[in-house]
């Protein structure tokens, strides 16, 4: 798969197998397309070329299985909706069109909510949120979703401790139930503690695998030893269309 | 006050119009769409002038099917312009806005100038006049707030989460592109057929001014709608009664008597101010967004944190006296605090009406109260001062400043970690 922005492409050539029932960080240096290749493979950006399957079948028949986690300064906190309102919109999906969520859907959205320790904020509006609470209330709405595969963009990043290890506790209780989670990462320190499988990713693929054979030493030196600057040029070609005169 | 037949069907009218346009100008805020909105109205002004030359009446339908088209071209050409030369979208928007409309004044000059009669009414649609509303105009207008009413209601879980969260949308399988394009069909629909009452000019204020209100006053979205409507309909209804003379009518005197009677006042930059009224009020008296609210409660808690200095400082200058709550006089206190003559009098006035110090003239002294609250105020800042030297490093020398305002903040809960976690010695 080769993703591009504005025609000038940031990925290239990904070729990835996700093992299913592990804890998956994607690793790599700023700029390294780390959320660019959750939100192709999500179909939030269009690839330039290459397809993604779950399961065997293309993402567009499988949405249902599939929990997401954007980051969270993508929106506007100040919206006016509450921590219980926003955890309902993972249950949207099954509700599908026109229908109103109901007594199911709060339930849905109370052991979710109880499940990342924010019971006590249900019916705050979510502005009076700290960092680490708005954080939480993304993954209780990606658990309202009931997936199979979620897709995490930098969970950990800006976090108090509280709500680094509910985090963390939560990763673990997903992966207990066999679910699959793909987890946007930047902080190399806690990789071997959190993941059982990296994807070393740095405009391409360096290395993927379980963490303890590919997070070494030699495979992080690629990952972060200076970018390749002739990908960066490449890119920069492609983007002006060709040879200038 | 009477309201004779022609002026309730123009109150219908504008009301109708104001509440579904506060109704769907909130989601259209919300999704950051409002510039849209004014691209949209502005650029109808062309299309309406062209319409009248092709069919060279006023009539009502026949003149918005022009502006709704010129409008959407508008915005195919913002579009075009984005993608094109990477102009800026804000840029763009201004770029398209101004030419049309510069477009549509020119053109406006030119049937002016023919001298066919029937284009009076057309001058109107720069700032609008609801006086000229008919019967069948407002069937128009009733027939699109119900439709945009309608489509807010049934899509409103749809629009909810496209606008708070439209990535997670698209994840999800919703077809972000098209509920967006609904919704742009729906604020376009509002728009021309606002544009008779409200004019080109100043639609876009009727879209964004009432959401603007309603969000003073609520935190919920299934509210804010609803009151947003309640809130367009009332200035429109308002404005229109300013416009065609009602207020003066009923008054026995003009309130604006500068020269010409409000008779003749435009209905849209009167909507507009009504409307603005209504904004300011709530920016004031919002109980928790407003701004006397906010002033209110930095007051409280800044009469609160001199509360406590006054006990904590008594409590102090006492402490090493045998007593339990030893007399002080009021000057080692002032000594103490730099306090103005009149605040230390009212902090003292309040203190011993509450029950928490005992006065005389030149001294005071703890209840058993006071001295109660104080012990709890100073013994969090000690803590503190502790946590800061032995948890945190900073030099003793550095550290009483910050302790002294943040004692008034820590809650009881926190002081028990603190006490906790300092070292048993």
């Amino acid at each position: 798969m080769t993703v591009a922005y504005h025609r000038k492409p940031v990925l290239w050539d990904i070729d990835l197998i996700a093992p299913e029932g592990k804890l998956i960080g994607i690793v790599g240096p700023n700029g390294a397309g780390k959320s660019t290749l959750i939100k192709a493979v999500l179909g939030l950006v269009p690839a330039a070329s290459g397809r993604v399957t779950f399961y065997g079948k293309p993402y567009a028949r499988q949405r249902h299985r599939v929990g997401y986690v954007p980051q969270r300064e993508s929106v506007d906190w100040d919206f006016p909706v509450t921590t219980t309102d926003v955890v309902t919109m993972g249950t949207y999906g099954q509700l599908g069109w026109l229908r109103r969520p109901g007594a199911r859907q709060r339930e849905t959205a109370r052991r979710c909510l109880e499940q990342v320790g924010m019971t006590a904020m249900a019916d705050r509006q979510i502005r009076q949120l700290s960092g680490g609470q708005q954080q939480r209330v993304f993954l209780a709405r990606a658990l309202a979703q009931d997936a199979s595969i979620y897709f995490m963009d930098e969970p950990f990043s800006g976090v108090d401790a509280a709500t680094e290890s509910a985090i963390l506790r939560l990763l673990q209780s997903l992966r207990r139930e066999g679910k699959t989670v793909l987890v946007v990462h930047h902080d190399l320190p806690t990789v071997r503690q959190y993941f059982d499988h990296v994807i070393l990713l740095n405009m391409r693929l360096i290395a993927a695998g379980p963490t303890e054979t590919t997070f070494t030493n030699e495979n992080l030196q690629k990952t972060y030893g200076g970018r390749l600057t002739i990908l960066d040029e490449a890119a920069e070609a492609v983007r002006r269309g060709g040879p200038q005169p | 006050m009477t309201f004779d037949y022609l002026t309730v069907v123009v109150l219908l009218g504008t009301s109708l119009l104001g509440g579904v346009a506060g109704v769907v100008g909130t989601f259209a805020v919300l999704r950051r769409r409002a510039l849209v909105g004014d691209v949209l109205a502005h650029a109808a002004l062309p299309g309406l002038c062209l319409a009248f030359l092709v069919l060279g009446t006023v009539q009502f339908a026949g003149l918005l099917v022009g502006a709704l088209l010129s409008g959407l071209a508008g915005l195919a050409l913002i579009t075009l312009v984005c993608h094109a030369t990477r102009t800026k979208e804000d840029a763009a928007l201004g770029i398209v806005l101004s030419t049309f409309f510069g477009v549509g004044i020119v053109l406006l000059s030119i049937v002016q100038q023919q001298a066919s009669g029937g284009q009076a009414g057309l001058k109107s649609y720069i700032f609008g006049q609801a006086g000229l509303m008919g019967r069948r105009d407002v069937y128009l207008i009733g027939t699109v707030a119900f439709v945009g009413l309608c489509a807010m209601t049934l899509f409103y879980k749809e629009l909810k989460l496209l606008s708070f969260d439209p990535g997670f949308a698209r994840a999800q399988g919703w077809p972000t592109l098209r509920l967006d394009l609904g919704l742009m069909a729906v604020l376009a629909l509002v728009i021309i057929i606002g544009l008779p009452a409200v004019g080109v000019v100043l639609m876009a204020a009727m879209l964004i001014l009432p959401g603007a209100t309603a969000r003073f006053w609520t935190d919920r979205l299934g509210r804010m709608l609803p009151l947003a409507g309640i809130v367009g309909a009332g200035s429109a209804a308002g404005a229109t009664l300013l416009s065609a003379g009602m207020l003066t009518a009923w008054l026995g005197f003009d309130l604006f008597a500068f020269g010409d009677t409000t008779a003749n006042l435009p209905t849209g930059p009167l909507i507009v101010l009504c409307g603005t009224a209504v904004l300011l009020v709530s920016v004031l008296f919002s109980p928790r967004r407003g701004v006397i609210a906010a002033m209110g409660r930095t007051a409280r808690s800044r009469w609160r944190t001199g509360l406590e200095n006054l006990l904590s400082t008594l409590y102090e200058l006492g402490e090493r006296q045998p007593d339990e709550c030893p007399e002080v006089p009021l000057q080692a206190v002032l000594d103490r605090r730099r306090w103005r003559p009149w605040h230390a009098r009212t902090l003292l006035w309040w203190a011993s009406w509450r029950g928490l110090i005992e006065r005389s003239d030149h001294a005071a002294r703890l209840t058993q109260q006071g001295a109660q609250h104080a012990a709890r105020i100073v013994r969090a800042r000690r803590l503190w001062e502790a946590f800061l030297i032995h948890g945190v490093n900073i030099a003793p020398d550095h550290v009483h400043r910050d302790a002294d305002a943040i004692e008034h903040l820590l809650p009881a809960e926190l002081v028990e970690r603190l006490e906790a976690e300092l070292p048993k010695s």
